[in-house]
């Protein structure tokens, strides 16, 4: 047993990388402890469907409820607060308030997807190991940051994988 | 090391090439790029120096006059409101319906939106008398508790137009974040810190990958009824009004029609002249153009179809100052701009959009370059023909355009070609790695991938590929 801080290999492709996730799972590691970085999503491999969450459109659609009742509040408040004379009709009329509500309910959408993704990506996290510049040539980075002791055994399985495109990196 | 199908699959798509092509035009700037840019900075120069002449003398040496209080400002303001459909909606609806050939199409797209969009919401404070109370139109609290008429069409402006800019902001910034990555990673020296920052810490963890195309799917979601509600409301800051031809029910999808139609057409002229000058030719292949020239014939026989629904049911209602207004522009001193709008609109793209001989590269530029000149043309005599001739006659006049606001118009132009130019050299205009996911997932699709890989096709074999499709025209690598 060693105590590391990150460790990673770089893989030619997704599939290699997905043979190195298992071998590195059947080592001891942990999934959680696991990272994979590529310069494009692989969706339909394994590596990348516990990272899947469904919760982000139901933050939105709350975003958005929240949008359009601040919307619908700003119209009627603020048009009741200094009632002008609109010589008999109403003077919030509910169409009006219609279109206001319906912007600002996009609108909330469109900043609760933005904010949401900027929090859970996560994003301005800079300088985060592990991390190597050949994953813009294409290799796909299998990382590992234990929080614990790591088996010698999850460190052979890296080296075994290694296939002299990229260097691992022990800290 | 034995070579498996799936590495065969990841050689095909060669990144080094696929990078080097895309990143060429962000790293370099030639003597002719200063040359456009600066030849373009003269001109928007000039169209600033006109505003502030205007600023300086009063609303007074622009040619409105009463009645016709909306002239080329407003044209202008509802032309490139119209032509911001081009990126965004468009760009939703073929991300929704998985269309492969978008790949290379929607970041060009999405940035005319978003520069459109600028300009666009420029011309209501450029039009007004005293634009620096502008601020105005934003509701917010003061001592006076005075707050805008949320009855005014120009209010919902306000809302409409900033919820589609912010939108449109996000919905391209999106996947451009690991474009910035990879030009963080391909860089040196102060363009690497540049990049390193836009980036924003992309690594391209599974996680953020997945997070990223969740919020691009809600995003597509989201901005198309945004992207419909604002050239709705926009037709609306007429047809709100009873003015004769703009009080009617129709407005709203023919404004919507119109723009998608004007969006389209800018688009495809904005990538003939990537293609042509950033030697695009293998990203942007020619079935990007004739694809998107079928949806601007379609948007054309649309546009035709509205024109003819809304004049006929105006020629069969027989009121008085509509028909009259209807006979202005068809027979009176508007003609000429009515049939070139429509040869414009109509005459001169439908052949050349129609023919399969005809839709070609050249031939949808050409037909895009009349459908800009004539979408313009159709929101001005929306526009100056309708106010020019009211319900009484004390309400006739004429309008015409002064130098300030014809070079102030010239000057947007040129500013909008300015802006595509600095960005098309600031970030790649093609996104990069959604090209890498296209070209994977075709090579993904052949039917016998180690047949393909022992036989790569030279130079001349890749483009008989283009000619089929850009599913199958991928770029297997250096022959």
């Amino acid at each position: 047993m060693s105590r590391v801080a990150s460790l990673y290999t770089m893989c030619p492709d997704a599939a290699a990388a997905e043979r190195t996730v298992d071998a590195l799972l059947s080592a001891g590691a942990r999934r959680e402890d696991i990272t994979v970085i590529s310069s494009e999503p692989f969706d339909r491999y394994e590596f990348g469907q516990h990272e899947k969450s469904r919760f982000m459109p139901w933050l939105v659609v709350l975003g958005a409820i929240l949008g359009g009742t601040a919307g619908f509040l700003l119209v009627s408040l603020t048009t009741e607060s200094y009632p002008i004379v609109t010589g008999g009709m109403p003077i919030t009329p509910g169409w009006i308030t219609g279109i206001i509500t319906y912007e600002l309910t996009m609108l909330a959408a469109i900043l609760t997807t933005l904010l949401v993704l900027l929090l859970t990506a996560p994003l301005f996290r800079w300088k985060q190991e592990p991390y190597d510049v050949q994953v813009a040539d294409g290799k796909v980075l299998v990382g590992i940051n234990p929080q614990g002791d790591l088996p010698d055994k999850v460190k052979e399985v890296l080296k075994v994988c290694e296939d002299g495109a990229g260097g691992g990196i022990e800290r | 090391m034995t070579t498996t199908p799936d590495q065969i699959k990841h050689d095909l798509i060669n990144h080094d090439v696929i990078n080097h092509d895309l990143l060429r035009p962000v790293g370099q700037a030639s003597a002719r790029f200063f040359l456009v840019v600066a030849m373009l900075g003269l001109v928007v120069l000039a169209g600033f120096s006109a505003w502030g002449y205007q600023l300086y003398s009063g609303i007074g040496v622009a040619g409105i006059r009463r009645p016709v209080f909306w002239g080329f400002y407003i044209t202008n303001f509802v032309f490139w409101i119209g032509i911001s459909h081009a990126g965004t909606l468009i760009s939703a609806i073929l991300r929704l319906a998985n269309a492969g050939w978008r790949r290379p199409v929607t970041r060009c797209a999405e940035v005319i939106t978003v520069f459109a969009l600028c300009i666009g919401a420029m011309f209501p404070v450029i039009h007004l008398g005293r634009p620096w109370v502008a601020f105005w139109l934003v509701p917010y609290p003061n001592e006076r508790g005075l707050w805008p008429n949320y009855r005014s069409p120009l209010v919902w402006d306000f809302f409409a137009i900033d919820t589609y800019l912010i939108g449109s902001i996000t919905f391209l910034i999106l996947p451009i974040i690991p474009d910035f990555a990879l030009c963080r990673d391909k860089f040196s020296g102060w363009r690497k810190t540049f990049y390193g920052l836009l980036a924003l810490g992309w690594r391209g963890t599974q996680r953020q990958w997945h997070r990223l195309e969740t919020a691009m799917h809600i995003m597509a979601i989201v901005i198309i009824p945004v992207a419909v509600s604002v050239h709705t409301i926009v037709s609306w800051d007429f047809a709100m009004t009873p003015v004769p031809m703009w009080h009617s029910t129709i407005f709203a999808p023919y404004f919507v029609a119109g723009a998608i139609f004007s969006g389209i057409a800018a688009l495809i002229v904005a990538m003939v002249f990537l293609r042509r000058f950033l030697h695009l030719e293998e990203y942007l292949p020619s079935v990007c153009f004739e694809n998107l020239g079928k949806l601007l014939l379609l948007m054309s026989l649309l546009w035709v179809y509205f024109v003819f629904a809304e004049r006929l049911t105006i020629w069969y209602g027989n009121q008085p100052a509509e028909v009259a207004v209807l006979w202005l522009t068809q027979k009176g001193p508007y003609r000429y701009l009515f049939w070139i709008m429509v040869a414009c609109n109509f005459g001169i793209p439908f052949p050349l959009l129609a023919i399969k001989k005809l839709r070609t590269i050249t031939g949808t530029c050409i037909a895009s370059i009349t459908v800009v000149v004539g979408m313009w043309l159709e929101r001005y005599l929306i526009i100056v023909p309708s106010l020019s001739r009211k319900f009484l006659p004390y309400a006739w006049g004429t309008y015409r355009p002064t130098w300030v606001e014809i070079t102030i118009t010239a000057a947007t132009f040129a500013g909008m070609a300015l802006l595509y130019v600095m960005f098309a050299k600031l970030v790649p205009i093609i996104s990069i790695w959604e090209l890498k996911v296209g070209m994977r997932e075709a090579s993904e699709s052949m039917p016998s991938v180690v047949a393909v890989s022992k036989a790569r096709p030279t130079v001349s074999e890749r483009s008989e590929h283009e000619t089929v499709g850009f599913k199958n025209s991928h770029r297997v690598g250096k022959p």
